[in-house]
């Protein structure tokens, strides 16, 4: 137990420093970037962890809940195309019901032909085509309109204009309820399978967004979500800061976006400390010991009279949760929306490695993990370059060798990641930060 | 003396389940090891066939130590075992099971695949049936043509009757008696002990991990002690 | 007259396309079924071999260019499969060696072999981009067309032609070979047959004496013969773009659960299912049924079931309904 809080101690201050050692030999504004999306990958690592370590449970769909958490961000923030509305919004919603109506007549039919499969998946599968159909003749006169109304600017019915640290919450509440679904139909699978599930389901959300353009505007994305913070320009202009630049010396440009970002910091670092105390409080209480006692040993948990689906089902809907957070959250900072950019190896399998290498079954680790392998993420190039500069230093500089491995210095960040996954799970299994053990 | 297993303890990790054993018998002969439910009867069997390590004791089988090597090693010396449940190859039709019960063999399997026909005429009819689709009582034929494969001198059944209809289970205890009669000496686990002993020429009963009687079949049979307590009367 | 148009606009556009890709699909997901099958673990990194073994092949065509070796209209490439075969089985008997087998020797949980096999992925993945660099490359340089649609236009006099890509010929043909070959060595030979026993009932192959390392060994050799020949048609039909390979992943195990997991046969239908629907559900209709209707009974959309854009989504809903519905698969394989 102590040599555990000793380890934290170390490796946290030891992470302090690299981030330090960044600021002065890199530049401040680096550092904070760092910083803020180390935040960000830590709540997502905290996720994924709660899933993975203290249930076992396979998500491999971070992806789909990000890339939610970021469109929730532009539907709250971004402001309302209002001729885009008028061509059809009413109707686009009407569509949208009467398609769930039918979702829900052919779960009810569904279930009524409980015992038999053929009845069950003829009469299911026709009430959802109709549904399907209806939804289509409904709605795709109206995305057309809606897609073609001054497709350079808007071309999408655009949000509701209200504050974006609101959306953070809403994305939350938006991820749980997606991950309500999917649970529903994929956590009676096993790991393996779970995994492929999850992961394919993240990959038709990440389409869904990519391709309705009237909705998320697609694959044009959407730029200048409003802020939270200050924007430069503003600050610029702002007596403190200028009486602060003057007064330590320091450049005004270069001030204001420290500033900027150190105050994103702040948010999110507020963020992070809410949901790591809402994780230690659930994973202290007689409900997390509970879910650990299912992941021991869920054949004797479920004889004990644990409902062991319904546990599984909570703690998937709170890290999607989570995860649905995070996403929103760097929609914000990025201050645009590109569903292009959505790809399963940064957005699912990095937040694995985080909570891999961070040590699973705990909060700490996890958000050490995502600290540490976002660092590194972004760090290796330059890590890389100046390794291979080393290396290469008795070559001249025309050598055609020494440009080739310069210019393939990028790609050493997906070997690196390899590298330390690997690693880590033969030499430390339990990662940096072991899992306690709590009774 | 085919096999010989003098005072061995075994079990899982800490636990020991069998202790202080011994088991033996005779080329040719039939044994049977009978005792209630978790009398250490499988454990027991297992063990000498090396698929658990012994704590203690040796295991001889024709004068030669071989307490401490690989069950694969066990069949190229002539052993072979049928284990009690998925003791067949079920996607593979029953031709291909017993070539593969031959499998480390390198000349005769075809001969030895005409032979166990002969004894296992059933599956001669079933040669390519998926092994799946085989009823209980054929599938428990197979496992034991498998396991004839190797030719081996000396056969292990776990519980070769668990779970079949007592008209198969006569027809398998004649068939366990015909591989005898081929001159494989025969070692089971049975808990139909009262069928198992009328064909076995020596029985060891067995009762919390203790060797409680050793005799013949018949003795055991008619013994007043074994048939109140082990037998039902 | 109207139907023959229609019949061979069929094929152009459903029929003959489908097929290609549901070989390659096919290999691929018969590569991955081994894997599971023999070792019980879902190998994530199956579609980074594929891109391995497209690489090299493409290395090795470079240099047969570089000595002047051509057997045109035939693609280069195609010489250069054997020696690159070797080398990616190379490769994957080395990975198994560092990073698989010490996980098999201390029995690790299926899901941990997946980590582990993301962890390849991702390694393979950076050392494929560091060697060729992520650009794209065509990499067919021998007749484009098979059959040319004008020449069958000109000859039948009709208003539709039907063409065959030579890349799509090659890929027919090959994939006919190298799984005729798979199945006789699974069914036929002693040691295929001995895979099947260890996959079917590890202890009991044990017993019979069947090696584990042989038969893990020998699945690698397949698996890495099956990788590199999917991974070089595929960059042969398409063309060449290290990140592609990453998206391949998912309709490769979507087509090996789809067809019933574990089982081989399976794994090859569901390559053909994946690879149809996909087509068959974003293929616009409009112009098939204007030969085959009277025009009034047509409407004016595209008459598509899904836009085009949902291509690949096909597959990863077709996969999550199965998973869903008949987790065992249209062959029954292992259950889930």
């Amino acid at each position: 137990m102590k040599n555990i809080k000793e380890r934290i101690w170390l490796t946290y201050t030891a992470m302090t420093c690299l981030l330090l050692f960044v600021a002065f030999f890199q530049s401040w504004n680096v550092a904070l970037s760092i910083l803020n999306l180390c935040i960000i990958s830590a709540i997502m690592s905290l996720g994924i962890n709660i899933q993975w370590g203290n249930s076992g449970i396979v998500n491999f769909g971070a992806m789909g809940f990000t890339a939610l958490g970021g469109l929730c961000a532009v539907i709250i923030s971004m402001p309302l195309t209002k001729g885009a509305w008028e061509i059809g919004g009413f109707k686009i919603i009407l569509a949208i019901i009467i398609f769930l109506i039918f979702i829900f007549l052919a779960n009810r039919t569904w279930k009524f032909y409980k015992n038999s499969p053929k009845k069950k998946i003829c009469f299911g599968l026709l009430i959802f085509l109709i549904g399907f159909l209806i939804l289509r003749i409904i709605a795709d006169p109206v995305i057309h309109a809606i897609e073609s109304y001054e497709p350079a600017k808007t071309g999408y019915l655009g949000g509701m204009n209200l504050p974006v640290i609101i959306s953070w919450p809403i994305a939350g509440c938006l991820a749980a309820l997606i991950a309500l679904l999917i649970g529903k139909i994929a956590l009676g699978l096993r790991s393996d399978y779970l995994a492929i599930a999850t992961l394919g389901i993240s990959e038709i959300i990440i389409y869904f967004i990519k391709n309705e353009d009237w909705l998320s505007r697609g694959v044009k994305n959407v730029n200048g979500l409003p802020r939270p913070v200050p924007y430069e320009i503003e600050l610029q202009n702002s007596a403190w800061l200028i009486n602060l630049s003057e007064k330590f010396d320091f450049s005004l440009v270069v001030m204001s976006s420290i500033t900027v970002k150190l105050s994103y910091s702040i948010l999110f670092l507020l963020v992070l400390i809410i949901i790591f105390i809402f994780l230690e409080t659930i994973s202290k209480s007689p409900w997390g010991r509970m879910m650990r006692a299912i992941r021991d040993n869920e054949v004797s948990a479920g004889a004990m009279g644990k409902d062991v689906k319904k546990r599984h089902l909570q703690v998937f809907i709170i890290g999607s949760a989570i995860v649905g957070i995070a996403g929103a959250m760097m929609t914000t900072l990025d201050g645009q929306f590109t569903p292009a950019s959505y790809q399963p190896i940064r957005y699912t399998f990095l937040i694995w490695i985080m909570v891999i290498v961070g040590g699973s079954g705990n909060n700490y680790g996890a958000v050490l993990g995502g600290f540490i392998v976002w660092f590194l993420w972004v760090e290796s190039e330059p890590l890389g370059l100046w390794l291979i500069e080393l290396l290469t230093s008795y070559l001249e500089d025309s050598s055609e060798l020494k440009n080739r491995l310069l210019d393939s210095a990028a790609h050493m960040r997906l070997i690196m990641m390899g590298l330390i996954l690997l690693i880590t799970l033969r030499f430390a299994p339990k990662g940096i930060i072991e899992e306690q053990k709590r009774i | 003396m085919i096999l010989n297993v003098s005072k061995i303890s075994c079990g899982y990790e800490n636990t020991k389940i069998v202790e202080n054993c011994d088991f033996y018998l005779k080329k040719g002969q039939i044994a049977s090891i009978v005792g209630p439910n978790g009398a250490g009867k499988s454990t027991a069997m297992k063990a000498i066939f090396g698929l658990l390590p012994l704590f203690e004791g040796k295991v001889y089988f024709n004068n030669e130590d071989i307490s401490y090597i690989k069950p694969q090693d066990r069949v190229l010396k002539g052993m072979s075992f049928v284990p009690q449940t998925n003791n067949i190859f079920h996607s593979m039709t029953v031709e291909e099971n017993l070539e593969m019960g031959g499998f480390i063999r390198k000349t005769g399997v075809k001969e030895t695949i005409q032979q166990v026909y002969k004894l296992f005429p059933i599956l001669l009819e079933k040669k390519n049936q998926i092994a799946e689709n085989l009823s209980g009582g054929q599938r428990q034929q197979l496992a034991f043509a498998r396991a004839l494969m190797t030719n081996p001198t000396f056969l292990m059944l776990d519980e070769p009757s668990a779970g079949v209809s007592p008209i198969i289970m006569d027809e398998l205890f004649k068939k366990i008696l015909e591989i005898s009669k081929k001159g494989v000496s025969v070692l089971m686990v049975e808990q139909n002990a009262k069928q198992a002993l009328k064909i076995s020429d020596i029985g060891f009963v067995l009762s919390q991990g203790k060797n409680k009687f050793i005799d013949s079949g018949k003795n055991l049979l008619s013994n007043p002690v074994v048939r109140e307590s082990f037998l039902g009367g | 007259m109207d139907y023959i148009n229609a019949i061979i606009l069929f094929s152009n556009y459903i029929l003959i396309p489908g097929l290609s890709y549901g070989c390659q699909l096919a290999l691929g997901a018969l590569g991955v079924t081994l894997i599971y099958t023999v070792m019980r673990f879902s190998n994530f990194a199956h579609g980074e071999l594929m891109s391995f073994g497209a690489m090299i092949s493409i290395l090795i065509m470079w240099c047969l260019k570089d000595i002047g070796v051509s057997i045109k209209p035939l693609p280069t490439i195609i010489i250069s499969l054997p020696i690159s075969i070797i080398i990616t089985v190379i490769f994957c008997l080395l990975i198994d060696k560092l990073c698989f087998s010490y996980y098999r020797k201390n029995n690790s949980q299926s899901v941990i072999l997946l980590i582990v096999s993301i962890g390849v992925m991702f390694f393979t993945n950076g050392l494929i981009r560091l060697i060729i660099g992520p650009n794209d490359r065509n990499i067919n340089d021998g007749e484009r067309f098979l059959v040319k649609a004008k020449t069958i236009k000109k000859v039948f006099e009709l208003n539709e032609g039907l063409s065959i890509k030579m890349s799509q010929g090659i890929t027919i043909v090959i994939t006919l070979l190298l799984v005729t070959f798979i199945f006789w060595f699974l069914n036929k030979t002693k040691t295929g047959k001995s895979m099947r026993a260890y996959s079917d009932n590890k202890d009991l192959s044990l017993l019979s004496g069947i090696n584990p390392e042989r038969v893990i060994l020998i699945t690698w050799i397949i698996t890495g013969m099956l990788a590199c020949v999917a991974g070089t048609l595929y960059g042969l039909d398409k063309s060449y773009k290290p990140f592609t390979y990453l998206n391949l992943v998912l309709p490769i195990f979507a087509s090996a659960i789809v067809g019933g997991v574990g089982n081989p046969i399976g794994a090859i239908i569901g390559g053909f299912v994946i690879a149809y629907s996909e087509i068959i559900v974003t293929f616009a209709y409009r112009k098939f049924l204007s030969y085959l209707l009277p025009d009034n009974f047509l409407s004016d959309g595209l008459m598509q079931i899904l836009s085009t854009d949902y291509k690949i989504a096909v597959s990863f809903l077709i996969l999550v309904i199965v998973l869903i519905i008949k987790p065992t698969g249209i062959y029954k394989g292992k259950l889930i």
